[in-house]
Formats: structure tokens, sequence, C-alpha cells
């Protein structure tokens, strides 16, 4: 049986002092990336949180991008809430959190981490079929060497055996954010969005998921 | 999914994406007509049109045109009939329309029009070129309006008509890839009707663009736009904020908003003067802008994307104010690529001179010598183009042929595992310029060329270069790609496509443009592919093969 809090890899939390002038005045927001491939589903989370935000009363602004880079490959939402955001875009070494639907992608999001920036990664790796992919290994050395902290969930396998669909791991992701504070967002607010968001042939599966991860915070 | 557009509470505040929110702008503007062709990122709103129109859920007309002057063209028929138009496209295709633009912004609209360009710095989702569509301001003398977020796009929609509809022209809101494709909260308004009845009445010197009317029109649009500048002198889409210091900053669109950010960041009480007119400019009131600002030295940081348009203007302008004023721009680096939080923030401390602050330690050094690729989009797995790959590099020695490629799914043909593309511009090119390089390497008869062009493009652009090539006798072995879909802006109808009805065959259009040679084939059919090929490659006329097989996403 697998457990994935054995398998979530908290990589030595920091104490460690930001080198970024603490929280300046325009940063009482929370700046979120979620990357991954294309056809990850990155659009529905965006829109269970733009709901959630707006339960929460948070102004939110975020940034996409349509088109064929999106056609398997890699592709980033910014995500910005809080009392007042003016810009969609995370600038660098800016994100509070970063979620990556896969393991490699995690790495091109580098450019917007800073010593302070969480990580909450998709145990999963797909090839990159234009070029040389990385190893498990090799992603996890990167990610040590930050010494940032670091969440690796096996959202998709977990998904997969106790719902029988993988499809669901994105939400299973974002409620885990929320039951683990990682994100300053109410379980119940992104409840309320995933009921507010989600076509009803697929809510029953969806609330499972965010359940799931209540049991696994 | 049109929930949050439809929404009819006025005063709720839902999230809306830029595109979605110059719909909801236009529906609550009461539009009537809305004609586009797809073309990220612009795409969304024919998406959403056409889904409301088709289930009942749009009262007014819509319709996916088969290019954007025809989009254009249909537009102009309706607004001369008395409708309120909306007419979408992304920049390229304004290139295609402008033939029929700039002569209806001499005669004006009759029923309110507004225009959607969509510009894309730094070229996310477009080929070709990092085009700036504010060119046209000079060019067609035409209002141009610049929202930075969705409520923006929303109001400024609305302002589109209401302008076009008080002062008889159309009105173009110009957005960017982080405006159209941003989302934030949209504080709604009431909607309304979208019903229609339009009428045509005859009125030759209004419609007709014939010298000497044409230069006649073209006084009467200079004075309209003397008025429009008048209204935009007061408009409060110019939205100034006072400074402390003589420096001030002039900016609209996106850029305004990373502006807001940086100065909160760097915790700078500058000046700031939001446009959200591009064009007409309102002189008098940058004017006052700058003599605002506190102090006798005077200094203005222009901040806009792509080419230095605003600056230029805003340098005259000072000029003629006094010599001692100080107008400043962004290094000529950043004309390429759209600006970021980032590059604004090298910016603006530049301008004031700030030094607060440490530098951002960014996590990327961690990665630089990490040996992995990029990840690059590709063919989906199962794609029907995987099968015209492979057929191709069968029937011939790829390094032997010419490839022209053009604007589609396709264009992943010039990807570094397939390597089938030698030249790529816009939209049914590969076809005309494939006609040009048969004709200049006549005689060297050992190079043959394929062109590629999709479907949707074939009925877009794909025709008159198809009929140039056969009348003016070239050779090139034209392979037209009919996945019955516009895959990649999003699987939209074209006259074609499998979910229109009387749809129209490309093989009869071939046909009817005088080719002769013309094979219809399923690629699964490798063999006879592959033998169609090598025998149409030897061919002294145009061939054409159609493989038929539909996109695996329908």
């Amino acid at each position: 049986m697998h457990s994935d809090i054995k398998s979530r890899k908290k990589a030595k939390p920091t104490k460690k002092k930001s080198v970024l002038p603490k929280k300046e005045k325009s940063s009482d927001d929370f700046s979120l990336l979620i990357v991954g491939t294309g056809g990850q589903g990155q659009i529905t989370l965006l829109n269970v949180l733009a709901e959630a935000c707006l339960v929460e009363n948070f102004d939110f602004r975020s940034s996409e991008l349509h088109g064929l880079s999106q056609r398997g490959g890699s592709v980033k939402v910014h995500i910005r809430f809080g009392k007042k955001v003016n810009s969609p875009l995370v600038p660098k070494a800016g994100a509070d959190l970063i979620i990556s639907l896969e393991m490699q992608e995690a790495l091109t999001s580098f450019i917007f981490s800073g010593p302070e920036t969480r990580f909450l990664i998709n145990k999963k790796l797909i090839p990159i079929f234009s070029g040389k992919s990385l190893t498990e290994k090799e992603v996890l050395n990167v990610l040590e060497k930050s010494g940032n902290e670091v969440y690796l969930v096996p959202a998709e396998e977990i998904c997969l055996e106790e719902l029988g669909n993988s499809l669901v791991a994105g939400i299973y992701l974002i409620s885990f954010a929320s039951f683990n504070n990682l994100i300053p967002l109410k379980p119940e607010s992104i409840l309320k969005a995933i009921k507010k968001v989600v076509p009803k042939k697929f809510l029953e599966l969806n609330v499972k998921a965010f359940n799931l991860s209540s049991k696994k915070s | 999914m049109f929930e949050n557009i439809l929404e009819n509470k006025k005063g709720k505040k839902v999230v809306l994406l830029g595109n979605e929110a110059i719909v909801r702008g236009a529906l609550e503007a009461g539009v009537n007509f809305v004609s586009t062709y797809p073309g990220t990122p612009s795409s969304e709103i024919g998406n959403i049109f056409y889904k409301m129109y088709s289930s009942g859920k749009f009262k007014g007309y819509f319709e996916f045109s088969t290019n954007e002057k025809v989009a254009m063209e249909a537009g102009i028929g309706a607004s001369f009939s008395g409708l309120k138009t909306l007419v979408a496209m992304k920049n390229f295709g304004l290139n295609v329309a402008l033939d029929a633009l700039l002569p209806f912004v001499y005669t004006g609209s009759k029923g309110p029009t507004v225009i959607i360009v969509a510009d894309d710095p730094s070229c996310h989702s477009s080929a070709q070129s990092e085009e700036n569509s504010r060119f046209l301001a000079s060019l067609a003398h035409i209002p141009i309006l610049e929202p930075s977020d969705p409520q923006e796009c929303k109001e400024f929609v609305k302002l589109g008509f209401a302008l076009s509809k008080q002062f008889e022209i159309p009105v173009i809101v110009r957005t960017t890839t982080r405006v159209a494709h941003q989302r934030s909260l949209v504080e709604l308004n009431s909607l309304s009707s979208n019903k229609f009845k339009g009428s045509f009445q005859k009125n030759p010197d209004k419609f007709i663009t014939l010298p000497p009317r044409v230069l006649e029109m073209k006084k009467e649009l200079f004075l309209k736009i003397e008025k429009i500048k008048s209204f935009a002198e007061k408009s409060d889409i110019n939205k100034s904020f006072k400074g402390k210091s003589g420096l001030g900053i002039i900016t609209s669109g996106i850029s305004y908003l990373y502006a807001k950010e940086s100065l909160a960041r760097m915790d700078l009480d500058l000046g700031l003067l939001k446009l959200g007119f591009f064009n007409p400019l309102p002189v008098e009131k940058i004017e006052k802008f700058i003599k605002s600002l506190p102090g006798k030295q005077k200094k203005i940081l222009i901040l806009e994307e792509l080419e230095p348009y605003l600056e230029k203007e805003v340098f005259i302008l000072a000029k003629k104010m006094d010599c001692q004023i100080e107008v400043v721009g962004k290094k000529k680096d950043f004309e390429i690529g759209e600006l970021s939080p980032d590059k604004v923030d090298e910016i603006i401390a530049d301008f004031a001179g700030y030094k607060g602050g440490k530098e951002k330690k960014d996590l990327s050094y961690l990665t630089k010598d990490l040996k992995s690729s990029k990840r690059a989009p590709r063919l989906c797995p199962g794609c029907p183009y995987w099968l015209v790959v492979s057929a191709v590099k069968k029937a011939v020695d790829i390094k032997k042929v010419v490839f022209g490629g053009e604007i589609g799914c396709y264009m992943l043909f010039g990807s570094a595992s397939i390597k089938m593309q030698d030249y790529l511009f816009c939209m049914g090119s590969s076809v005309g310029i494939g006609h040009g390089i048969k004709k200049a390497i006549a005689g060297s008869n050992d190079k043959k060329l394929i062109s590629f062009v999709g479907d949707s493009s074939f009925f877009h652009a794909g025709i008159p270069p198809l009929i140039n090539a056969v009348i003016n006798k070239s050779n090139p072995l034209i392979i037209i790609l009919q996945n019955d879909t516009t895959a990649m802006t999003g699987h939209q109808p074209h006259p074609g496509a499998f979910n229109v009805q009387g749809r129209i065959k490309i093989e009869d259009v071939v046909r009817g443009c005088g080719v002769k040679n013309l094979k219809v084939i399923d690629p699964v059919n490798q063999k006879e592919f592959i033998e169609t090929i090598k025998k149409f490659l030897k061919n002294s006329e145009v061939s054409v093969i159609i493989v038929k097989k539909q996109c695996i996403q329908i």
C-alpha cells in the first residue's frame, strides 16, 4: 500500500533568510504558477481557483496562453490574487507556490522561483519527445540543491488507485495545497468553486478527489 | 459554459477571460451581427459566439467567414444595413482585411461597428512576424482603443459602439495576448436584445468610394477624427494620477498594469497617465499631464510594447511645448518581445534612478547545466498528419525536395524530427511561393517542390495561388491536408468542414481551378499515397493530392 506521506518529499524545510526583501508593499497578493504540459487541464484548475477567490472576496488576475505551442509543449499559467492585484504575471523569483503537474516542468519555472517559493509537484514524468528527458533522480537532485520546500505527491497514482481516474490529479493537488496551507484559500472555498465550475457529469468524481486530498494531509 | 457571460445580473462580479469580456461587452451593447475568422489570441470570441448562436442563445447573426477580408466585408454589409456589427481577427487577419477596411473608414459606418484586432507580442501563438497593429492609426485614420484588462475589454467594446454610433466611423479595440488571455473580475451591466431587422437604403454619396467623392470623404474623415479627438480629451478612459516629482510615465494597455505594480513595489510616487485612446491621442490631456508634474525639470517615460509609437508622438509634442522637457523610451532591445513585470521594473528603476531593493535571485542558475531539451509542441499522437510525414519520407529523398509550409498544425513539419519545411509564411503562401520557386528554377529538373496547405487555409487564401500556378504553368505538387476542421485554433468549422451543412468538396474546387492531375487519398493507404507522390512529382503541370482524414480531436 502506498502512502503519499511516505513518498512525499519534504526537502529540508528551509529556515534560511530570504534574499528577497520581505514581502514588500504591493505584495500582499499571492503569486501562483501552475505548470505542466499541454492538455493537463490547467484551465479548469485556473477556473476553480478563480471562483474560490471570488468566494473569499479576493481580487484575481491570471494569464494563460493558447494555440499551437500548447499542443504537447510546456504550459505555464500565472495566477495572482489578494486584496488588490495589478499585474497578471508572476515576476522573476516572485512565486509563492508552484504547482507542477509534471516533474521536469517544475524546473522550467525556476526563473519564477526564489528561496521562499514552495513546490507542490505531481510525481510523474512525461518524456520530452523532441529531445532529451531528465530522470526522476536528476530532477530531485536539482530540487534538493535549491533547498526550497518541496512536496512531491504521486497525485495521479493516488487518484487512479482510489478513484479509478487519474484525470482529477490536478483537482487533487490544488485541494491538497489548500488543506496543507500551501495556498491561502480555504478548503470550503475550493469545494464551492469545484461545484460551480466542474460540469455535473464529472462533479462527483472531482468532489471525491477533493475529499481524498484532505485525508492525505 | 456561458453561465458567466450570459449572467443577467447588473452589478454582479464574475471572472472573465479578456476575450469573454469582449463578447459580454458586445452583448451588453446589443450587437446584431458578428463575423470572424479564427486566429490566436482572438479565437475565443468567435468560438463563444458560434456556440451561443448554434444553441439559440445568441439571437443575432454569427458566421465564421472564409477569411478576415470576407469577414470584414460581411460586417460592412451589415453595418450599411444598419446593424450593430462586430468583426474580430488577429493581427495577420487585419492584413488580409485591410483592403476592405481602409475604404470603410472613408465611407464610415451606418450601423455602429467595432473591430477587434488582437496582437501577439513575443509571438506566443504567431509565426510570420511580431506585428504591431497600431500602425493603422497613421495608415487608416481609424479610432483605436487599448484596454488593459477584461473589465476594460468589456467597457471599451461598449464605448467603441457608442463612438461608432455618434461619429459614424468603425472603431478598433486592440488587444494583446496578455489582455485577451488575461482573466480577472468583471462587473456586469444588463444585457441588451440582439434581435435585428436590417434594411439597406440606397445612398451612393455615402457608400461609393470613387473619385472625386473619395477625396471629400477623406476630408470628412479628418473632420470626424478632430471631433473624436475632442471627445477623447474629455474621456475618462484616459486616466492620470498625480505624482510628487517632475517624473511622469505615459502608458497604455497591459504596460499600465506592469507600471502600477512596479511603482507600488518600489514605493515610487511618480505621475502616471494611462491612455485608453491610442488614436486619436488626447494631446491636450497629455500636455496638461506634463505641465501638472511638479517642478521645472520634467522628464517623461513612455512605457509601451514593441515599436515606439507613443514615444514619437509625445516627443514631438513635448518639443513643441518646451524644449527642456525630456522624453525617454525603452531601449531598442525591448522593442522585440512583450514587456514583463521584470523588464518594466528595470525600465522604471533606470528612469527614476531607483537603487533600493536587492536583486531578486531566482533559481534558474541551478538548471543551467542540465542537459535536457525544451518541450516543444508536437503533432498529437494519432494525428493523421503523421501518415503524411511517413508517406512523403518514403516517396522522396527529403533533401532533394523543396517543402513549402504555412499556417496550421502542419507548421510542425518544420520541427527537428520531421524536417519537411523550407519556407513558411502566411496562409495560402506555400502554394504562391512554391509557384515562384518553380518558375525561378525552371530547367533544373532535379529539384522537386511539395507545398502543404490545410483545408481551412486552402479556403482562406489557397485558391487564388492555385489558379495562378495553373494558368501561369508551373508544376508544384500541392498536398491539401483535409482534416475537416480548423484544428490549430480550436476546431472551428470551415466551408469544407464535417459539421457544415452543404459543405463544399475541395476536389470540386480544385478541378474548377483547372487542375488536371488530382487524386483524393486516405493516407492510411500508404502504398497508393507513396506511388501517387512519386508519379505526380514527374508531372509538368500542377498536381494536387487531397489527403482526407479527420483530426483525431473531433
